[in-house]
Order: C-alpha cells, then sequence, then structure tokens
C-alpha cells in the first residue's frame, strides 16, 4: 500500500481515536470513582453535535458553535446529574444501565421529534477547509485540527490530573473512593464536578465531529459503544488508558476497515471477501477487546484500586 | 385454593396466562387477527425475557447481548429455510446447537470479567454478532430476508399463526412450570446463591464459575427458541433483532416485571409491549415518553411488578406469606446495594491487615 | 474424620510488608488448636492461606496427607478442609435451613439438578439439619438470614461450615461481636465438636480460648512465636510481654 496513503489512514486512525479519548476520558472518570454506567454519554456527545450545528448555521462562527455546544452539554449533562445521575450511585450498574439507556431512548427521539430523522448536513469552516501537507501528502486541514485539539485536550488533562488539587482528587479518587469521602470531601460535589467536565468533553468531540460524522439521531450509540470498548481496554478509571487506548482502537478500526477486506481478498475467493470483509473490519474492534479482556481482565492500564 | 386467589402474586400471573390462552378465540371471533399476533409476540419476548431472568435474576448476571440469542435463533431458522429445510425438529436441534455453542464460548470469555465490563464485554458479542449478519448479503444482509420455509412439527406449521400461538403459549407455560421448579432445585440455589455471595459458594465447595456459566448458555438457547418462534411469526429475519437496543428492552422486561421472579418476565412483556402499543396509538414518537417511563423505573427500583404484588399479597393476607415459610417466594436481588454486603452492625473492629 | 493440617514455612509478602513470616503450624487430628495474637498478626491472611483463597508466596499446606498447597478454595473445601468467616458471609435471601443446606450441597452431591428441589434432598438436608440444630438455631431455621439477629448470623456462619461435613475447621474469630451469653453458647458448642473434628480457631476471646484448646499458638507479626499447652503459653514469659501482659489474665 502506497506510503500516503498509509499515512492518511493512520491520521484518520488518530483522529477517530483522539475524538474517541475526549469521550472516554470523562466516561472513564465517571465510571472509575463513582462506578456509573453512563450510556447516555453518547446523548451528550449528540447534544454537542446539534448545538454545535445549530449554532453554526445561524451565527456562521464555528467558534462560537464549539464554545455554545461546550456551554449546552454542560448545562444538559449538569441537569442529568442532579436529577436523575445523582441518585442512582449507590445503585446496582443494572439501575445504571436501565437510566440511561431510558435516556438514550428520550434523547434520540427528542432530536428526531425536532430536527427529524435525516442527518444534518454541517459545513466544514472556511479557515479549516484546505489541506496541510506532510510527507507529501495533502490532508484535510479540519481533520488535522481536531487531532491537534485532541492532543491539546491530552496534554491539559495530563496537567490537571498530575498538577491540580482537583487533579489529585480524580487519582485519590479512583483509587480509593470511600477514603475521599471520609477525608471531608464533598464528594456529591467532585461527582457533579467531574460529570460537568466529561459532559463539556463530548459536547467538543460532538461539535468537532460534525462536519466529519452525520448529525443525526442515534448517532451517539455507535461511537459510545466504541468508547465503552475503549475503556474497558485501556482500564477502567484510567485516564492514561484511555489514551492509549482510544489511540489503539481508533488505529485498528480505520486500519482494520481499509486492509481487512483486502487482505481477504488476497487470501481467499472474491465473493467471500467481499462479504465477510465489511463484517470482519466492524467487529475488529470488538475482537481487539476480547482477546485483550481474555489475557488481561482489567484492562492494559488498570488504576490499582484500594 | 382460598389462600391462592386471595394471593395477588399468584393470582394475577395465573389469570393473565389464562386470558392469553382465550386470545386466539377471542381474535377469531371478534375477526381480529391482530391481537393473536400482537399477544403471539408478547409471548415470545416472555420466552425471551424468562430466558434472560435465568441468567440475570437468578444468576445476576447482566448481559447487555441477550439479542444475539434472540437473533442466532431466528437465522437459525431461516437460513435452513433458504435452503428448503423445513422440518421444524431441525430447526429446534440447530437452534438449540448454535445458541448453546455460542452461548458457551461468549460466556467462557465474559465470565472472566464482572461488573461493567460483563455488561460491555457482552453488548460488544451483540454487536459483532449485528454486524455479522449485515455482512450476509446472500441472507439479505441489512434488509433481512424472508423464511421461506416456516417450521413443521408434527403436522403443523409454525408459519401458521394459530398453530404458533398456541405452541408459543405452551412453551411459556412448560418454561414457567420448570422455572418454578429450577428455583428451587439444587442448581438454582447454587446459581443465586452465586449471584448474592460467589465467595461463599467456592468456600463451600461448590465452583460459581461453572454454575454462572452454565446458567449463561441455557438462557442463551432459551432465547434462541423464543428467536425460533419469532422467525416463524414474522416469516421474516433481519439483524435489527440483534441490535443493541433489543437487548436493553430485554433488560427493561425482566426488570419491569420483578427480576429473578417465575412471571416477572410475563408481566415484564406484556406492560412493556401492550404500553409502547398504547403509546403508538397517541404518536409516532413514542419513544420520547418510553424513555421517561424507564428512567422512572430505574429510579423507583423496589422489585418490579411482581414485587408490587408480592407487598400486596401481605396486605390480603396480613403481614405473613400465606405458604407459610417467612421465606418471600419471590424477588431476588431487588434490594438496593446499600442493603446487599453480609456487613456486620455489630462495629467489629479489628481491621485485620488480609 | 479429623484431618491432620501441616504448614512448612508459608510467606506472605505485600510489597515490602512481610505478613506471613515462614509460618510452620502443626496442626494434630482432632486436636483443638487455638491461634493468638495481636491485632494486625495476620492471622486471617494466614487463614485465607491455609483455605486457599490466598496463595503463598513459598511455603507449602499440607492437609490430610496431602499437599493441597496449589488447590483451589473449592477442592480443598470438597476435601474436609471448611472455613468460617470473620465477617460473617451467608445467604441473606435464604432461610437458616436454604443456607445450611446449600452449605452441605457440595459434600453430599452436586449442584447439576435441575428440577427436585433442593430441599428434598435427603442427606443434604439431614447433614444441614444436624448443624442447625447443633449451632442452636433449629427454633428459626424457616427465618431468612437477613432477618436474623447478630448473634444468630455468626451461629449461621458456624451452622454452615459444620454442615459442609468437614474433617477440619478454620475458625475466624466465631466469637467476634458476640455478647458472654452467645459465646459461652459457641464455647460450649465448640466443646462438644471437640476430637469429631479437627479445628483451628483464630480468636480474641481469651476465656474460650484457654478453656478449650489443647494446643495454643502464638503470631505476633506475622511470625509463629510459640506453640504450646494453655498452661505452656500462660507462663512464657516472652508471650506475656507480647500479647497477655496487656490482658489481665
Amino acid at each position: 500500500m502506497a506510503a500516503t496513503l498509509l499515512l492518511a489512514q493512520f491520521l484518520n486512525g488518530l483522529q477517530y481515536g483522539v475524538l474517541l479519548f475526549l469521550l472516554a476520558a470523562g466516561l472513564t472518570l465517571v465510571f472509575g470513582i463513582m462506578s456509573f454506567v453512563n450510556l447516555a454519554h453518547g446523548s451528550l456527545y449528540m447534544v454537542g453535535a446539534y448545538a454545535g450545528a445549530l449554532i453554526y448555521g445561524s451565527s456562521e462562527s464555528f467558534a462560537l458553535a464549539l464554545l455554545g455546544a461546550v456551554v449546552v452539554s454542560l448545562v444538559v449533562g449538569m441537569v442529568l446529574e442532579l436529577t436523575i445521575v445523582s441518585r442512582l450511585y449507590r445503585r446496582d450498574h443494572l439501575d445504571h444501565v436501565l437510566a440511561t439507556f431510558g435516556l438514550v431512548m428520550f434523547f434520540n427521539e427528542l432530536v428526531r421529534i425536532i430536527w427529524g430523522p435525516q442527518p444534518l448536513f454541517v459545513q466544514v469552516p472556511e479557515a479549516l477547509s484546505g489541506t496541510v501537507t506532510l510527507f507529501g501528502l495533502n490532508y484535510p486541514a479540519y481533520r488535522f485540527a481536531i487531532i491537534a485539539v485532541g492532543l491539546a485536550v491530552a496534554v491539559s488533562a495530563h496537567l490537571v490530573i498530575h498538577k491540580t488539587r482537583l487533579g489529585m482528587l480524580i487519582r485519590a479518587g479512583a483509587q480509593y473512593p470511600q477514603m475521599v469521602s471520609a477525608l471531608g470531601v464533598n464528594i456529591g460535589l467532585l461527582n457533579a464536578v467531574l460529570f460537568g467536565l466529561g459532559a463539556m468533553l463530548a459536547g467538543l468531540a460532538g461539535a468537532m465531529a460534525g462536519p466529519v460524522l452525520s448529525v443525526q439521531s442515534g448517532m451517539g450509540e455507535s461511537v459510545l459503544i466504541a468508547t465503552l470498548v475503549v475503556i474497558v481496554i485501556g482500564g477502567i478509571g484510567s485516564i492514561k488508558g484511555g489514551l492509549y487506548a482510544s489511540l489503539i482502537v481508533g488505529l485498528v478500526d480505520t486500519f482494520g476497515r481499509v486492509l481487512l477486506p483486502m487482505w481477504l481478498r488476497q487470501v481467499a475467493e472474491r465473493s467471500l471477501a467481499d462479504a465477510a470483509g465489511p463484517a470482519l473490519a466492524s467487529m475488529s474492534v470488538y475482537l481487539l477487546m476480547a482477546v485483550v479482556l481474555a489475557l488481561r481482565p482489567q484492562g492494559l492500564f488498570p488504576v490499582r484500586r484500594s | 385454593m382460598n389462600s391462592f386467589l386471595s394471593r395477588p402474586s399468584a393470582f394475577v400471573p395465573a389469570a393473565v396466562a389464562a386470558a392469553l390462552a382465550v386470545v386466539p378465540f377471542a381474535a377469531d371471533a371478534t375477526g381480529q387477527p391482530f391481537w393473536l399476533s400482537f399477544f403471539a409476540r408478547i409471548l415470545i419476548y416472555a420466552i425471551a425475557a424468562s430466558a434472560l431472568n435465568l441468567a440475570l435474576g437468578f444468576g445476576g448476571l447482566v448481559s447487555f447481548g441477550h439479542a444475539l440469542f434472540l437473533g442466532l435463533g431466528s437465522y437459525a431458522v431461516a437460513l435452513p429455510a433458504a435452503h428448503g429445510v423445513s422440518d421444524g425438529w431441525l430447526h429446534l436441534l440447530l437452534v438449540l446447537g448454535s445458541c448453546g455453542l455460542l452461548a458457551l464460548l461468549v460466556g467462557a470469555i465474559s465470565l472472566r470479567t464482572s461488573g461493567m465490563s460483563f455488561i460491555m464485554i457482552t453488548l460488544a458479542f451483540a454487536q459483532m454478532g449485528y454486524f455479522l449478519f449485515v455482512s450476509l448479503k446472500a441472507y439479505g444482509g441489512d434488509d433481512g430476508m424472508a423464511v421461506s420455509a416456516t417450521s413443521r412439527f408434527l403436522g403443523l406449521d409454525l408459519g401458521s399463526a394459530g398453530p404458533l400461538y398456541a405452541v408459543s403459549w405452551l412453551v411459556l407455560l412448560l418454561l414457567s412450570w420448570w422455572m418454578t421448579r429450577l428455583r428451587s432445585s439444587a442448581f438454582g440455589m447454587a446459581l443465586r446463591g452465586a449471584r448474592q455471595n460467589s465467595r461463599r459458594v467456592q468456600a463451600m465447595g461448590l465452583q460459581p464459575q461453572r454454575i454462572k456459566l452454565a446458567a449463561f448458555v441455557l438462557s442463551g438457547m432459551v432465547c434462541g427458541v423464543a428467536g425460533m418462534l419469532l422467525a416463524n411469526m414474522n416469516a421474516y429475519v433481519s439483524p435489527s433483532t440483534l441490535a443493541w437496543t433489543v437487548s436493553g428492552e430485554l433488560i427493561v422486561m425482566v426488570v419491569l416485571g420483578g427480576m429473578g421472579t417465575v412471571y416477572g418476565p410475563l408481566l415484564g412483556a406484556l406492560v412493556f409491549l401492550g404500553l409502547e402499543e398504547v403509546l403508538k396509538g397517541y404518536t409516532e414518537h413514542w419513544m420520547i415518553v418510553m424513555g421517561p417511563l424507564i428512567v422512572l423505573m430505574a429510579l423507583l427500583g423496589r422489585g418490579g411488578l411482581m414485587g408490587l404484588l408480592e407487598r400486596l399479597d401481605q396486605l390480603f393476607v396480613g403481614g405473613r406469606d400465606a405458604a407459610g415459610d417467612g421465606v418471600s417466594a419471590g424477588n431476588d436481588g431487588a434490594a438496593d446495594k446499600t442493603a446487599a454486603p453480609a456487613e456486620d452492625q455489630a462495629g467489629e473492629a479489628s481491621w485485620q491487615p488480609r | 474424620m479429623a484431618a491432620a493440617l501441616t504448614t512448612h514455612s508459608l510467606v506472605m509478602r505485600y510489597g515490602a510488608l512481610l505478613v506471613t513470616d515462614s509460618v510452620s503450624l502443626d496442626v494434630r487430628p482432632g486436636e483443638l488448636h487455638a491461634i493468638i495474637g495481636p491485632n494486625g498478626a495476620g492471622k486471617t491472611t494466614l487463614i485465607n492461606q491455609l483455605s486457599g483463597e490466598l496463595r503463598p508466596q513459598s511455603g507449602t499446606v499440607n492437609f490430610d496427607g496431602r499437599d493441597v498447597t496449589l488447590l483451589p478454595v473449592d477442592r480443598r473445601a470438597r476435601a474436609g478442609l471448611l472455613r468460617s468467616y470473620q465477617i460473617t458471609s451467608i445467604f441473606e435471601e435464604f432461610s437458616v435451613l436454604e443456607n445450611a443446606t446449600l452449605a452441605a450441597l457440595a459434600a453430599v452431591g452436586h449442584p447439576w439438578k435441575f428440577w427436585r428441589p433442593l430441599l428434598s434432598d435427603a442427606s443434604a438436608v439431614g447433614a444441614a439439619n444436624e448443624a442447625v440444630s447443633l449451632a442452636g438455631l433449629a427454633h428459626v431455621q424457616d427465618v431468612a438470614a437477613g432477618e436474623l439477629a447478630y448473634g444468630q448470623r455468626r451461629q449461621l456462619e458456624l451452622a454452615m461450615t459444620l454442615a459442609a461435613k468437614p474433617s477440619l475447621l478454620l475458625l475466624d474469630e466465631p466469637m467476634a461481636g458476640m455478647s458472654p451469653q452467645e459465646s459461652h453458647a459457641v464455647t460450649e458448642l465448640l466443646r462438644q465438636l471437640k476430637g469429631r473434628y479437627t479445628i483451628l480457631l483464630v480468636e480474641h476471646d481469651m476465656d474460650a480460648v484457654f478453656s478449650l484448646a489443647d494446643r495454643i499458638s502464638v503470631l505476633v507479626y506475622g511470625k509463629l512465636m510459640f506453640t504450646g499447652t494453655p498452661d505452656e503459653i500462660r507462663e512464657h514469659p516472652e508471650v506475656k510481654a507480647v500479647y497477655l501482659g496487656e490482658e489481665a489474665v
């Protein structure tokens, strides 16, 4: 395969991975510290995408759209946390699954009512509509910008986690939640802040994804499932694990979709390859997860819990 | 007989089962065949939910991928049918075999994890199944395909509405009878024990992982049977049966009805699908009401419909279970997490380093 | 029925912390052997290594003449090595009788029965009834375990261990948190069981320990300091200093 093509796919994989990281970061913290299974995280992503599309459509400013999306997702997230999620922390995972499943249904239908079932088209912003040239490859500037933003968030996350008091609370909470509470930290407030941060990141991811993925009802679920795979592979509660796992998953998925059908066509007859190729490509990420869990059930970078 | 009638938790399910038996005749008499297929669908989902209940309610295994077995069961009829096989027994054999083997594989891998990872990995396996069937262009792919030869048994053709309904009703009845026995059998008690306290089960000399795996396999096989009935009822199969939302709906039915009870799944399927139908009558956007209702159900907890009926029992019989034994015949695991672990209130201070 | 249990140089470390320091224990068949030691001595960790819940870094555990060091918990249990827990570990939703019958199941049969009720299994119920009676819970046998009083829960904990047809009992503070009357009842129960089973008893209740034990081992900072008869222990100056010196004996 041509080197530029490989590079392009590599960058695509990174871009997807970075979007997954934005989602995984929030989700893994919420899960790792509050042990809360949040299937509605994908809905926050979707809310961000729609808010971004709406604001961009009316204001023509993509920067404003991103900001707006983040704010809207934060507000929605906080409302959910205060009214529903906070009541469920002490309950079984089953109750979390049920409640957030109901929320997913609600949000999917809500956007369908307001905007209809057809995907929304979001223009790539003027300033980023060109290409950047890397090693002879002309890569879309917008996608490159997503990678840049994502990595910037990753670096900031690292700084926050390792250099701030909040980060210390997060690390402590991931290892020993009861102790943090016993030390007098307002765990309810901490949970709300974390949920809000996660919502903001999800909204940002959704708004950025608008121009490259389709904005429609149900868009949250496919990305959510991929995010859950990322968290499980990376190790629940671990941001570092989430970062590596999202990049791995992003690359495996992207390369899998391109390479697997190609390879299959070389080893098997055409019709079989054409049939099995896409299936295996979609399954590649799940197969990866199954393998990781079979060998290392706690994930690649597990947080050592007390 | 007296105590039976005065206990809502026994009377209501029995009444529902009896009413369901009458449906074909009522539908015939009123000339409304729609009701036959509507209630057939409820029976089939009740079977699927009962299957899930075995793993989830009795065993505590939160499987978010049971749609996999529902779908596989339906395709295990459609695929042979596409090649002209219409023998019902052969269909059944393929359904049980394929679902059993797949459940063994999925269960063996998934049970290496627990908690959220278990939920995730079962979901992932169902997704894999979904994509697999979507990719089978020769067998309809995304659009699904018709079942060209419905199952024939002993002179019956499950492709026609009446026999299908009767068989579904019978299967549900027999299944419920078995679940009642299973619940208090050695296996059932060991499984329910493993849900409550796996560590203790092992310390007693049993192997909780094996027991859970067996439950998962049985659960998958029975769910496959529901899939077989579904394929016959619709004379159509599609990958949408394996959608994760279907797995979610099965969980809702089990919890709504009352986890770990025998008749919970039937009541849950009835109320869920019935509510869906009622809401559909008002608006095509019924999910916007259903969603919050599910959230409400999760917030309220408390043992579902059977739990409600059991509490009514106490009103009728005055505080003590009519059967005389102090142990509730019903809900497993309905309590909050806060009530659960075997922690003593005596405040025993010795915090031993382990 | 009663079996021997020996360990050779058991070592258990948590990072730099040596929790079990080359413990070589010798429990003779039919004896009631008590382990005492200050809090933090590693008694529960030791029990966990004997029952199989923890794998020692080195050393062996021999039960009834067999090396069981690598055997998992359930295998040891089926061989007759059974333990009770310091923090009550029962089935809250099941009745007392159901708890005990389930406990007896592996010893008398197997769980692969999908139709007949557990409680119709005569041998399992028989073993359960015997254990429940011994533990003094026959009058509440149909009460859900979750509804029992604390002391009764501890008794059920013991009954479950007895129901499983043990040849050796590892009892981790069975009298934890009990009132004097309750402790006395358990002490008398253990006295009845002496000889019939080998018993390894971890306890803080010194009255019970000294009145029941044939021999006592003293565990301090993971090290087995001394083993002897109650009289020998009472008189041992080091033991007195380290442990008994803190209590009026």
